[in-house]
């Protein structure tokens, strides 16, 4: 390469590098303050924690690189797990098949996002917000409020089982879709496509991309994402419950954008949106461990995502 | 020299050590279109941020009205009277005319909007200018040519004593530059100071008075107009001979490729007819809102048309969208780059390989070896200045971005370029490139199809100019022997 620079001037054009710091020292300072932080116990736990809202983040930070926004994530999730719970214990349908229905409810309300923002030319917010308050809604109508129980052993490890003991299934099946999105985001042209149409709508109409498509596309992979990381959170819980997921869109944008990913589209990094998950996790539990109340937890998330925000908008000029 | 009212003297100012202006002086007289041209890169936006105060000198003097001033902001520089008019127009679009005056000076008792007073103040100041305009129409509902015009009166109203114009008539139509250069007139028998940023060069022997020259962030001289011609200038500006400005040579004119036949979209255009052969420059001109560009962008299959057809290759085609135009291999470099043909915030090189993903595309895969070699490649054959393709779009030169739009086409295997304004806002340097690459794309026997409302620049390279008015094909013209006159008349359709 041409113009090769130093070590440290390309880590200072590292667009994470004030989240990586500022993490390395909450996880010095958790690990001094509290004994039962740095234990291979805990840090698992805090990775199978995060598990459910980093695959939601990662759907959304596609979505939101397309200079999109999915706020019916939570909803979504309920929706397709709910569904899916019911399709095994209501309907007795086989495990796999309960679980692949529940994925295609997922897929199929993200395409409905997806064709009316694209179709109709419609606001994403408007749009996603009103699919929010729907997909709950029929998960409420459908359960009638209530919780649905029974839930087969084979389901539930999906939520609770190791990998080798050790591993809980949830880090395992985020580590499985992190490595794929990795891919997919840098290697595939797709994913060119998807920063051409957040960077410059007219500009990649007029380069011969099919903008509609990759609408459709992105929303579509969020919805997915939305329903495995349902069926994660119901299979911990054993149960189906329809409120499930209250918030999850709010915990997913957090994450995206504490990494780095712009709300205004044509800018995200995968790795940033993995940073910054895992850093929202970590503080939680960290501040569980030590005995913060969750309602201050709350008040001190607001703090750093503001922080995080005025780190990069400095960055940038 | 007359007295002047502003004087910068030996300003220099860097960034990260690299110079972008040293020693540089000018002077503003008063009553006078003071006229500032270079390159761009030569400094020219630099000089006038230090001026409205955006940025600050490292070194120099600034003195107004005889009097040694610091100006740290932008407040300051109002209060002396210098007011910018820029490129992108600062308006508020959804606002009225008036709101948008006196935006931040509104006028009020107590809190509240007397918007009485304000609309007869506003009404006021537009009837001196003969603008037509209505203080409560909406900026929205306005052409760009008036919206400037706005922006201008915003400035009167605040007591300018100064104003900056930075390539004003860059997206106006014929009318509305003359409509711009009476203003000026008016402006500057008040007292008004104009400094005048443009790249044409009619313009600027025609309003200019002085006139100062940059080149690479220094001061090469300042002349009175009258004194000087363009050769001259040119040279000044360049620091070279430029050889040709329009370096059109023959090239074997092969068979028809493209044919449109009565294609007509409601509203836009009607009853459009051309032919377009191999090797040929065909030229299109008219004046903005003519459907020069909607004809297009609807053979890019961008806008549908309602009837007509379209031949290429001899074979009647249909073309949906711009990805169906792109595999019958029409290219389309649109008029706009910041807005239709970059992403300024992504790197040159996504920027080129976009429009090529399916040559630098395996089985869904980017082949990044194939990718960069193809974007090395342009680089080289486009000379785009810069240290890397993986340089931010927004980062380059107006020439060096239309160079990237370029290299988005040119890559590919065409047979119709169509060039919307292709030298719009660049520099004499890289037009005279653009130019040279314009007749050596035909020499490979592409049709190419020019918009352009600099009259010389279609005169000087088309074959033959189609010309249009408000829709319709008002005449189609051999280049050769064809006049500005003869296609003006034709534009603004006087014989028609």
């Amino acid at each position: 390469m041409k113009g090769s620079k130093t070590l440290i001037e390309k880590l200072k054009e590292f667009p994470q590098l004030s989240i990586c710091a500022g993490y390395i020292i909450m996880f010095i300072l958790l690990t001094a303050l509290s004994e039962d932080f740095l234990t291979t116990r805990n840090l698992l736990n805090v990775l199978r924690q995060t598990s459910s809202t980093m695959i939601v983040a990662v759907g959304m930070t596609f979505v939101l690189i397309t200079g999109g926004i999915d706020l019916s994530v939570g909803s979504v999730a309920a929706l397709s797990a709910t569904l899916s719970v019911a399709f095994m214990v209501n309907y007795q349908l086989p495990v796999a098949i309960s679980l692949l229905l529940g994925l295609l409810v997922g897929i199929a309300c993200g395409f409905i996002n997806g064709l009316i923002i694209s179709k109709l030319n419609l606001p994403a917010f408007i749009v996603t917000l009103a699919m929010m308050s729907s997909a709950r809604g029929a998960a409420l109508v459908y359960t009638n409020g209530k919780t649905i129980v029974g839930v087969p052993d084979s389901a539930i490890k999906f939520g609770q089982g190791y990998l080798f003991s050790i591993i809980p299934i949830p880090v395992v099946v985020m580590a499985i879709i992190l490595v794929i999105a990795g891919i997919f985001i840098t290697k595939t042209v797709f994913s060119r496509y998807i920063y051409a149409v957040g960077g410059n709508e007219e500009c990649a109409k007029l380069s011969g991309i099919n903008v509609n498509r990759v609408k459709l596309v992105v929303y579509s992979l969020s919805g997915l994402g939305a329903a495995i990381a349902g069926i994660i959170m119901t299979m911990r819980l054993a149960s189906g419950q329809p409120t499930l997921g209250e918030g999850l869109e709010m915990d997913a944008i957090a994450a995206c954008v504490l990494g780095g990913t712009s709300l205004s589209g044509g800018k995200g990094f995968l790795f940033g949106t993995i940073i910054g998950s895992v850093f929202l996790t970590t503080l939680s539990n960290g501040l569980n461990l030590m005995g913060v109340s969750s309602y201050m937890q709350q008040v001190l998330k607001g703090l750093i995502i503001v922080a995080a925000v005025c780190m990069y908008e400095r960055k940038k000029n | 020299m007359e007295k002047y009212y502003v004087e910068m003297k030996d300003i220099t100012k860097s960034f990260g050590g690299v110079h972008a202006l040293k020693n540089v002086s000018f002077r503003i007289v008063s009553g006078r279109v003071n006229v500032l041209i270079g390159e761009n890169g030569a400094g020219k936006s630099t000089l006038m941020k230090i001026l409205s105060g955006a940025y600050h000198e490292d070194e120099g003097q600034i003195w107004i009205d005889g009097r040694k001033v610091r100006i740290p902001d932008s407040q300051t520089a109002l209060e002396q009277g210098i007011v910018m008019v820029y490129q992108e127009l600062n308006l508020v679009p959804g606002m009225t005319v008036m709101d948008n005056m006196y935006l931040g000076v509104e006028k009020a008792h107590n809190g509240f909007l007397d918007k009485k007073a304000a609309k007869l103040a506003a009404q006021e100041l537009l009837d001196m200018y003969n603008l037509g305009i209505q203080a409560d129409d909406l900026v929205e509902e306005l052409n760009v040519g008036k919206q400037q015009m706005i922006e201008i009166i915003k400035a009167v109203s605040k007591e300018a004593k100064v104003i900056v114009m930075d390539e004003p008539t860059s997206s106006l139509s014929q009318k509305e530059c003359e409509e711009l250069f009476d203003m000026i007139k008016t402006l500057t028998q008040d007292g008004v100071a104009i400094v005048y940023i443009s790249h044409r060069m009619e313009e600027i022997f025609r309003i200019g008075d002085y006139i100062t020259v940059m080149r690479d962030g220094e001061y090469v001289g300042d002349w009175k107009v009258k004194e000087i011609d363009q050769n001259f200038l040119v040279r000044q500006m360049v620091g070279r001979e430029i050889s040709q400005m329009f370096p059109k040579e023959p090239v074997p004119i092969g068979e028809t490729v493209l044919k449109v036949e009565n294609i007509t979209k409601a509203g836009l255009f009607k009853d459009v007819s051309f032919e377009l052969k191999r090797g040929e420059i065909l030229g299109m001109a008219g004046l903005i809102g003519a459907g020069r560009t909607e004809v297009a962008l609807s053979i890019f299959g961008r806008f549908q048309v309602d009837s007509g057809n379209i031949y290429l290759r001899g074979e009647k085609v249909c073309i949906s969208n711009p990805r169906s135009a792109i595999m019958h291999r029409i290219a389309y470099v649109p008029e706009d780059r910041k807005g239709q043909g970059l992403d300024l915030n992504s790197r040159i090189r996504d920027n080129i390989s976009i429009s090529n993903m399916d040559r630098v595309g395996q089985g869904g895969l980017v082949n990044m070896g194939e990718e960069n070699k193809l974007v090395k490649e342009m680089i080289e054959i486009l000379h785009i200045k810069t240290p890397s393709p993986m340089q931010l779009a927004g980062n380059l030169s107006g020439g060096n971005q239309q160079k990237v739009v370029l290299a988005k086409w040119i890559s590919r295997d065409i047979d119709v370029l169509i060039l919307d304004e292709p030298t719009r806002g660049v520099d004499v340097g890289a037009k005279e490139e653009i130019h040279k690459l314009i007749v050596e794309l035909a020499r490979k026997g592409i049709g190419i199809i020019m918009i352009s409302s600099e009259l010389p620049e279609v005169l000087g390279m088309s074959d033959r100019i189609l010309v249009m008015h408000e829709g319709k094909v008002t005449g189609i013209l051999d280049a050769e022997g064809a006049t500005q006159e003869a296609i003006m008349e034709k534009a603004a359709a006087v014989n028609v």
